[in-house]
């Protein structure tokens, strides 16, 4: 075994990997002529970078370094195993960049992260095949790593990945940044994939803990790489401001001893005033353009939470005024009910409740556990405490993670005392 | 350059009116137009005119009436064509006068 890294080593090389992972990958492909062997040759360029830097120093650029390595390791396998290689379906059609093209030594490679992600996210594969592919792939995170985020057995999550591999290789699914015809729709299907990264890191839907921070960290970086690559996209914009807006929050949802605290109870000094500050400058950027897009929208809801200086202040008929633009535009039952939520905060809570309970016979909301517990919480509200037990018991038995139902027996034993 | 295959699928209802037809005016606009990219194609009789061979697992074979899955939409003709990739076969799927859509399949290289 080789000597362990320096603690600097060590710490340069664990940075790389976050943040260049994604453009070493990239940029091997193209060399490497699929996905497969391209991971495997930057899986060994880190390793390498690990002996390497020990003995001749961390290189000025780590992400050149480690991208000239990985094409160069791409190109040698390439070369010995061209004979068998030229038997197999091929991935990539490099005609137009031949493997070991003259740019293998130069300074600046083209960014080929966009072609990944599209392929990542190319409709043909299924959503949670796409999700697993972008963690894998552009955010470098270990099956095993995706299979705990997913809470799925990492012999569920390998098979999940070799299939969607698979099929890329199969169908010939293009490493390649869609026609401009195509672009909006390939767009919206990639910011549909790093949200339900983002969300399913910030309300874990199962599990012990509230939060998967790691997953929501992920949506963070995957946002601002979008951001990075499509500076000028008012969606793209509009994903970024909605995942800082939101994950502002993220240190007051929560008290000393991991106890799910309610936005009406959060101190909000513990909010993060740059992350919203961002965020803000971001959102007004994605509400230029006309009509906003669902992301500008629901951004533009955490803003007015995230500016108001405590609970009594929020200014819930701006909020009901977003929450109709976004019913009318994406009218989906989880927006439908937090349009009722809203409702129930600007006008009255018997007229918020009236909505709740039409929305309780959409079977798409049967085990949508926030519909009993809005119910619950309004149903307190007005004195009903009888119907409220009821409710949060339904809640109850439809929570996703133990945070969550601790916070509702917290509550049912309120009304018990 | 990969190929794929390209099943069409429509109700079984338009299946029964279209039989007998002779090739749409639609489908011969998309076969002008698309002439580089087709292999290979053809319209297939009504489900009802199917036959299936079934492996009955102990060597022999047990033949039925009717398609060999039941379902709403059948199939109701094929394209074999060559595309550049994936995107530039879904769009000539697209562009078939299908009635209700188109299954793309990729033609497995031998190895």
């Amino acid at each position: 075994m080789p000597p362990a890294a320096s603690p600097e080593v060590a710490a340069a090389v664990a940075d790389a990997h976050r943040r260049e992972w994604a453009f070493v990958l990239a940029a091997t492909v193209r060399v490497a002529g699929d996905i497969d062997s391209a991971e495997e040759t930057v899986q060994d360029a880190y390793a390498s970078a690990l002996s390497t830097w020990d003995e001749r120093g961390i290189p000025a650029n780590p992400g050149a370094w480690l991208t000239v390595a990985a094409r160069r390791r791409a190109l040698d396998l390439h070369r010995r195993a061209a004979t068998a290689r030229r038997a197999l379906p091929k991935l990539l059609d490099t005609s137009t960049d031949p493997p070991g093209g003259a740019d293998l030594d130069a300074e600046a490679f083209p960014d080929d992260r966009l072609r990944l992600i599209f392929t990542c996210c190319h409709p043909a594969l299924a959503l949670d095949a796409q999700v697993a592919l972008t963690l894998r792939l552009l955010c470098g995170l270990s099956t095993a790593d995706v299979a705990r985020a997913f809470l799925l057995s990492e012999a569920t999550m390998a098979a999940r990945i070799t299939r969607a591999k698979r099929k890329i290789a199969a169908a010939h699914i293009p490493f390649r940044v869609p026609a401009m015809s195509e672009l909006r729709d390939r767009v919206d299907g990639v910011l549909s994939v790093v949200f339900l990264v983002f969300t399913t890191g910030h309300d874990a839907p199962s599990g012990d803990g509230l939060m998967r921070r790691e997953l929501a960290d992920r949506g963070l970086d995957l946002a601002r790489m979008l951001r990075a690559l499509l500076p000028g996209d008012a969606d793209v914009a509009g994903l970024l401001a909605l995942v800082l807006l939101t994950g502002a929050r993220n240190a007051a949802r929560q008290d000393a001893h991991g106890e799910l605290v309610l936005m009406e109870h959060q101190d909000r000094s513990k909010w993060d005033r740059t992350a919203i500050v961002e965020g803000v400058g971001l959102l007004r950027e994605a509400l230029a353009s006309k009509p906003p897009g669902r992301f500008a929208l629901m951004a533009a809801i955490a803003a007015v939470h995230d500016e108001s200086g405590s609970w009594e202040e929020t200014d819930w008929p701006e909020i009901l005024g977003l929450y109709e633009l976004l019913a009318a535009a994406w009218p989906t039952p989880v927006v439908e009910l937090n349009r009722a939520i809203a409702l129930g905060f600007a006008i009255g809570f018997a007229e918020g409740l009236a909505v709740l309970d039409l929305l309780g016979a959409d079977p798409r909301l049967a085990r949508y556990p926030y519909l009993a517990a809005a119910r619950g919480d309004f149903l307190v509200r007005l004195g009903r405490s009888g119907a409220a037990r009821t409710a949060f018991d339904e809640a109850l038995i439809l929570a996703g993670n133990d945070a969550e139902r601790r916070f509702l027996q917290a509550r049912l034993a309120e009304l018990a005392g | 350059m990969p190929k794929y295959l390209l099943m069409i699928f429509q109700e079984e209802v338009a299946t029964r009116e279209e039989a007998g037809e002779t090739v749409s005016g639609d489908y011969q606009a998309f076969m002008q137009r698309r002439a580089g990219s087709l292999v290979n194609g053809a319209a297939l009789e009504p489900p009802e005119s199917a036959t299936s061979v079934r492996r009955d697992g102990s060597g022999g074979f047990s033949v039925t009436d009717g398609p060999f899955a039941e379902s709403k939409e059948t199939l109701g003709g094929f394209y074999l064509i060559e595309a550049a990739d994936l995107d530039e076969a879904l769009e000539i799927a697209k562009e078939v006068p299908a009635g209700s859509g188109v299954e793309v399949r990729p033609v497995r290289v031998a190895s």
